[in-house]
């Protein structure tokens, strides 16, 4: 099981910053271990965003966004107890929820 | 798209002939690059998993470390981050923050206290006494360094960190004061501390546990001695071995009046 | 630019076709735009998400430092102030694939976000929106890396 997710999300004025991060090795698979053998390619390629259930944003991603990664967006009209959940996927299906309260 | 291939190779370029003045520009573009990475420090994701640790009931005895004393009485953790290491009355002996969670999984949790002390760093019950400490630290954010000196055990290990500094061994005649007793040097764009005094608010002993970026790891005090002690081309000493802890008490005495930056981001 | 679009959704139905039979494994992303990510150059991933000529704009913003200590965690962020973006991707010119990461925004969102990539080199990099109309502005930045982020 991934390791959850660090999600905040503050208002200022008529909208809420979100700040993640992720729990993820983000492996490009073009490092070779010790032994020289290729490390399989391992990285996390879809995030959604949702604003009380509703999806605000949808990212794909590369073997090129880094190692325990961060995101930031701006979701309009969240307010204090709104409800931001943060899912992603990796390319071997692993999969994660957190959610947060706006504040 | 082409023309915009055609500057990046004209920007390389420029780059190259740039010279001496580089230095200079470098360790202000690195600034502003630290503070970037600054909001949203990975570190916090350690010490998330670090505060649940603390928090679970684990190991053979099935108990949570709510209970572990370090140093400001049991379950205290605010503060405790910027006293240590500090003489401890039950084991008897000086100890840094890692040695002392070792102790509390072993006489609380009931783990082997030397089958962890044995694991590879970034392993099993060792990457949880990292992230345990990085949670400890966090709790005593900006407070300064103010180790106790009271005890005559907690002089001996200042004493004795000392000399470990100074003492020069090894295929090169290194000692950390090669690297780490002078204002002003630098190991390619590195800055490297004055650790003989107080090198200032958030620099030195008063900066780790620290993500590291260069390889996205979590690294303790202990972690980072071992690092060094190889970068000095000696055998590292063990982990919590005395010599580890000695120099522990060395830096952080020297750090007083310190603010606590850790966990902090480096290279 | 149609046929080719076709083609990849007709490819995606496939890929979810045989992931619901099991002959992919149940892993697999379907969506995933594994022609933009595995293009080699910017025009290449640019046409890969969809867009047409990309056509350099003040009203797109790169955000990052001008030297990264570490290539493997540059910090960098798109955004623009243009009305009508579908998708925002952040380029990294010289990286093996140049596509690093692509947002899809919505009304509910500002047209702003920000993470970190890695970088092999120092390069140019790429804040590209791409209009619902398919017009593509970009927005570049050289930054300079002191240690590649490719290795270990
Ligand atoms: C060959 C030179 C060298 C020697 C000898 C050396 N170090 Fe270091 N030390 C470094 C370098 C280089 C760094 C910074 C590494 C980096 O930022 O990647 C460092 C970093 C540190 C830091 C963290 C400083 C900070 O603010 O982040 C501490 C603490 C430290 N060393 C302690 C020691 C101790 C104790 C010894 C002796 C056991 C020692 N070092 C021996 C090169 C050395």
């Amino acid at each position: 099981m991934a390791d959850p997710m660090r999600i905040r999300a503050q208002v200022t004025g008529d909208k809420a910053t979100v700040r993640v991060l992720m729990s993820h090795e983000m492996e490009t698979g073009q490092r070779k271990d010790s032994a020289g053998k290729t490390i399989p390619a391992w990285f996390i390629q879809e995030v959604t965003v949702a604003h009380n259930g509703k999806n605000v944003l949808t990212a794909q991603w590369g073997p090129a966004v880094s190692k325990n990664p961060f995101m930031q967006c701006v979701v309009k009209g969240a307010k204090a107890g709104d409800k931001i959940a943060v899912t992603w996927v990796d390319n071997k299906g692993d999969k994660r929820t957190d959610e947060a309260t706006v504040s | 798209m082409k023309h915009l291939i055609t500057s990046a190779a004209v920007a390389a370029l420029a780059f190259a002939s740039v010279g001496t003045g580089f230095a200079q520009d470098a360790t202000k573009g690195i600034e502003e690059y630290r503070k970037m990475l600054e909001d949203g420090n990975p570190a916090e994701l350690f010490e998330m998993k670090g505060e649940e640790l603390w928090k679970q009931k684990r190991g053979p005895k099935q108990a949570s470390l709510e209970k572990c004393d370090l140093g400001k009485g049991p379950g205290v953790v605010k503060g405790a981050f910027v006293e240590l290491p500090r003489y401890f009355a039950d084991t008897g002996r000086v100890q840094d923050l890692e040695s002392r969670l070792v102790t509390c999984m072993g006489t609380l949790q009931g783990f082997n206290e030397e089958e962890i002390k044995k694991t590879p760093f970034g392993r099993g019950e060792m990457a949880n006494v990292t992230a345990l400490a990085t949670w400890i630290a966090t709790a005593s954010r900006g407070m300064r360094f103010n180790l106790p000196t009271a005890h005559p055990e907690e002089r001996r290990f200042y004493e004795l960190g000392k000399r470990a500094f100074f003492y020069r061994a090894g295929p090169h005649d290194f000692s950390c004061a090669a690297c780490h007793a002078q204002e002003n040097i630098r190991i390619r764009l590195q800055d490297l501390p004055n650790l003989t005094k107080n090198p200032g608010d958030g620099v030195g002993f008063a900066a780790w546990p620290a993500y590291r970026v260069s390889n996205g790891q979590m690294w303790s005090m202990q972690l980072r001695l071992n690092d060094c002690y190889r970068q000095q081309r000696f055998p590292y000493p063990g982990f919590a071995s005395d010599v580890t802890i000695a120099l522990g008490s060395y830096m952080g005495i020297n750090a007083k009046g310190a603010a606590s930056i850790a966990p902090a981001i480096k290279r | 630019m149609k046929t080719r679009r076709e083609m990849l959704s007709s490819g995606a139905k496939l890929a979810a076709l045989m992931a619901s039979v099991g002959l992919l494994p149940a892993t697999a992303m379907a969506d995933w735009n594994k022609v933009a990510f595995d293009a080699k150059t910017l025009a290449e991933a640019v046409k890969g998400l969809g867009g047409g000529a990309p056509v350099a704009s003040k009203d797109v913003t790169i955000t990052g430092p001008d030297i990264a200590e570490n290539g493997a965690v540059v910090p960098v962020g798109a955004s623009t102030t243009l009305a009508g973006v579908k998708q925002l991707a952040l380029m990294v010119e010289k990286n093996p694939n140049a596509l690093a990461a692509v947002f899809n925004v919505t009304d509910a969102v500002e047209p702003s976000v920000s993470t970190r990539v890695k970088m092999g080199q120092s390069s140019n990099v790429f804040a590209v929106a791409i209009m619902n109309d398919g017009k593509v502005y970009y927005a570049q930045k050289e930054i300079k890396v002191t240690l590649g982020g490719c290795g270990g």
